[in-house]
């Protein structure tokens, strides 16, 4: 099965409905808006150690996720806020485990990092760079071991698509035929260095060639197409071919973690991406000029989605911290 | 409303930094995402961006101000249609949290009444017996661990058609079929973090290292992903699962075959660390670490494989974590060990028994939850201690067994603990030097001699 590279258009005509778009809209609105928050509550000393923001990429999570169905699993790597999120995690036990309280998703203990909801089937929130990838193959190998039909999301980016563990994965997931579908989020820079510096070949979408894995490149800053190639890639899986990849080709308006001045880019870079390519823009503009939407419908989801985040915010803020008795639990089980 | 800009931190140990430049004037209209500010941290000049809409009404700090401390009002963003007559500068609030200190582990009496050890027998008087090996007892606790729950599975290199590269698994393809018993490619690190990943979603691999040696690529899943995530997740998930195989000297093949990593994965918090000795052992722990929740490290031991124990011919025989066994009762000294130690421990004893030195043999059997109150019951009968194991003596198992006792049995000890261990070398291949650079009875013997002043 040889790579191919995608040939769908922007979604000028959109596959889904008005209200699937307004969804759409909502959910990349409310990662943008809440890692804001987060980026702010980090700035006052609130949110402490490493904070990896989602803001630009929120089309890659979100389109994805408008693919998967319920029962499907996720596993990602440290920047995990959006995901959680678009997989209907709440924002306050998010935002309540990045100020380390006791109503966070992992009582605190886990950070922004590792955080985990068995609920909605998302594991993880990894820290290690690549490390999640081999445990989303695993993931999908219980899948299979269960005949249970779900697939698994295994988000990595560009930074970790040259870890070794990778290609060990890569080899087993073809050799099993394991229901994963390998998502790289190519924001064009593995911490400070960009790709043109860090990878032999552009084209990541290609490396599962040599195992057999299919795979595409997508415009990730058009939450349509990333929609299409996740249902393609859903379909593929869960028909029992395989594994899949998409190379989600996206950008991180912020720097790689909040103590990052991005200086190995220049500010006109940033600017121009977020003029041009916003994937939130551009699904406003969808839902306006297609009259999907008034302003007043979009500013009033700007007001829900605004109270929904300040609550996790207060919400975070006044959770108590764990009982230091919680520093001694959850150590076995 | 007036809201205040506060002086952003911006990196983890930030408490103050200049702001070098505005980026923004009074009047002007700002949306999230516009840069306010350049800030110089002790790191790196960053650019702070507009959070919320609105206009700047004030700037509080001027640009080229040092030691501005995090938090600070640096200046008020106003929404549509308010006054800057309207603001009122308030004092910065320090809203994070107070650091408080965590509790210390609650301290060691210096000389305990007496510790609680459950010394009840593994078996009962008159339980039926077989003879088996090492080899065999492993095979049967997993065949049996598998038998009696589906969700567990053995997978590694050479496990099923090869039948095992030292024919644990012999028979196990033939019995459960290539979906429970798994050929992998040459790739530990791959598919230990497959089969973690397997576990977090609810199943019960069981992972077969041809030697632990080559664990060491693996050593980050085993690590971070298999022994963290429980509490990582707040309890939510964890990796209930096996980690198996050879560990430590095998015969001649040199230092890169021949490590024994016990003292390496008992120091973490998060796994259990099983070594048996005695057949009975390998077969009991091996249930045991199979239904067991958390990711249990099993380190065997190649040349103890071909040994035969008696093993109870029952029908659910398993053995406990944390629960030491006492293979020789005696009053001199206590040698404690584990693993293939244990070899070197007991033919001691009986020489030692020949000169009339009575030595009481602990078997701990699992390292991590180690049974302490054991050894420390046994040294309050003999009062001194020698520890013997194959690892190298620097942060060795041994040297932590020295220092519980010397936090918590002191007062009983009439003389040094010592640690016989292996010696502080790569292992080399010439079979003189190889046998020099583990530990030999020899050295067991001498060292009882010492502390018993003998």
């Amino acid at each position: 099965m040889a790579a191919r590279k995608t040939t769908k258009q922007p979604a000028e005509k959109p596959n889904v409905s008005a209200d699937e778009l307004k969804a759409l809209y909502k959910d990349m609105l409310l990662i943008r808006r809440f890692e804001e928050k987060a980026g702010q509550l980090y700035g006052m000393g609130l949110i402490g150690g490493f904070c990896h923001l989602y803001i630009g990429q929120e089309a890659v999570v979100v389109g994805l996720e408008a693919a998967a169905e319920e029962g499907d699993k996720r596993v990602t790597s440290y920047r995990d806020h959006g995901h959680m999120l678009a997989c209907g995690m709440d924002a306050n036990g998010v935002m309540a485990e990045l100020t380390g309280r006791e109503g966070g998703y992992s009582k605190g203990k886990g950070g922004s990092m590792h955080m985990f909801s068995k609920e909605k089937h998302f594991y993880g929130g990894h820290g290690i760079v690549a490390a999640q990838v081999p445990l989303g193959a695993g993931l999908a190998f219980a899948d299979k071991y269960q005949e249970n039909g779900r697939v698994t999301f295994t988000y990595f980016g560009d930074g970790a698509a040259n870890q070794g563990q990778v290609y060990e994965t890569f080899n087993m997931a073809a050799l099993w035929d394991l229901p994963c579908i390998f998502v790289i989020e190519n924001n064009q820079y593995a911490m400070g260095t960009s790709q043109q510096r860090s990878t032999s070949s552009a084209a990541i979408y290609e490396r599962g060639k040599s195992f057999g894995i299919p795979g595409e490149a997508v415009d990730g800053m058009d939450v349509l197409a990333v929609k299409a190639a996740g249902e393609t890639a859903v379909a593929h899986c869960r028909s029992g071919k395989g594994p899949y990849i998409l190379e989600i080709k996206t950008y991180r308006y912020r720097g790689h973690s909040m103590s990052d001045p991005a200086k190995y880019r220049t500010r006109e870079e940033v600017q121009k991406m977020r003029d041009e390519r916003d994937p939130i823009e551009q699904v406003r503009e969808m839902l306006l000029t297609g009259k999907h939407a008034t302003e007043d419908d979009l500013k009033a989801i700007d007001k829900d989605i605004k109270a929904v985040v300040n609550e996790s915010a207060e919400f975070a803020k006044n959770s108590p911290e764990p009982a230091l008795e919680e520093l001694w639990t959850d150590i076995y089980a | 409303m007036a809201t205040e800009i506060l002086m952003p931190a911006l990196s983890p140990t930030m408490e103050e930094g200049t702001l070098a430049k505005w980026m923004v004037k009074e009047g002007d209209t700002v949306k999230s995402g516009d840069i306010l500010a350049e800030i110089e941290t002790d790191k790196a000049t960053m650019e702070f961006e507009a959070v919320d809409e609105g206009v700047i009404g004030k700037i509080l700090i001027a640009e080229g101000t040092e030691g501005v401390k995090v938090n600070a009002a640096i200046a008020v963003l106003l929404e549509d249609g308010e006054s800057a007559d309207a603001i009122v500068a308030s004092a910065p609030v320090a809203e994070a949290a107070p650091v408080e200190a965590a509790p210390a582990p609650v301290a060691a009496a210096a000389a305990p009444a007496a510790p609680i050890v459950d010394t009840s027998p593994d078996w009962p008087e008159g339980t039926p017996m077989k003879q088996q090996t090492v080899r065999e007892a492993i095979r049967e606790g997993m065949s049996e661990g598998m038998r009696r729950d589906d969700t567990v599975f053995l997978m590694g290199e050479e496990v099923a058609e090869y039948e095992g590269a030292y024919k644990i698994s012999q028979g196990m393809l033939a019995e459960f079929g290539p979906k429970r018993i798994i050929d992998t490619p040459i790739t530990e690190h791959g598919f230990a973090g497959v089969a973690t990943g397997a576990s977090f979603a609810g199943l019960r691999p069981v992972v077969e290292f041809m030697t632990f040696n080559f664990a060491m690529q693996a050593m980050d899943h085993i690590i971070n992903s298999a022994a963290k995530t429980l509490y990582m997740s707040g309890g939510q998930m964890g990796a209930p699962m096996v980690f198996r195989g050879p560990n430590g000297a095998a015969a001649r093949v040199g230092a890169q075959h021949s490590q024994d990593y016990a003292a390496w994965f008992m120091q973490v918090p998060g796994l259990k660390v099983a070594m048996p000795y005695a057949a009975s052992d390998a077969k009991g722990l091996m249930k045991t670490a199979i239904r067991d929740n958390n990711p249990v490290i099993f380190l065997e031991n190649e040349i103890m494989y071909g040994k035969t124990f008696d093993v109870p011919d029952v029908e659910d025989y398993t053995v406990p974590f944390g629960k030491a066994r006492i293979w020789r009762e005696g009053t001199d000294v206590t040698i404690v060990s584990f693993g293939i130690g244990m070899t070197y421990a007991l033919e001691a004893a009986d020489k030692l028994a020949e000169e009339g030195i009575s030595v009481e043999v602990l078997d701990l059997r699992t390292i991590r939850p180690m049974d302490t109150a054991a050894i420390i019951k046994s040294v309050m009968k003999t009062n001194r201690c020698v520890t013997v194991e194959e690892g190298w003596p620097q942060g060795s198992v041994g040297s932590y067994i020295s220092s519980v006792l010397m936090q918590e049995a002191f007062d009983y000890l009439d003389a040094p603990v010592i640690n016989c261990t292996g010696k502080d070398v790569p292992m080399p291949y010439a079979a003189n030097l190889e046998r020099h650079a583990l530990i030999t009875t020899d050295e067991v013997i001498a060292a009882v001699k010492q502390v018993t002043y003998k």
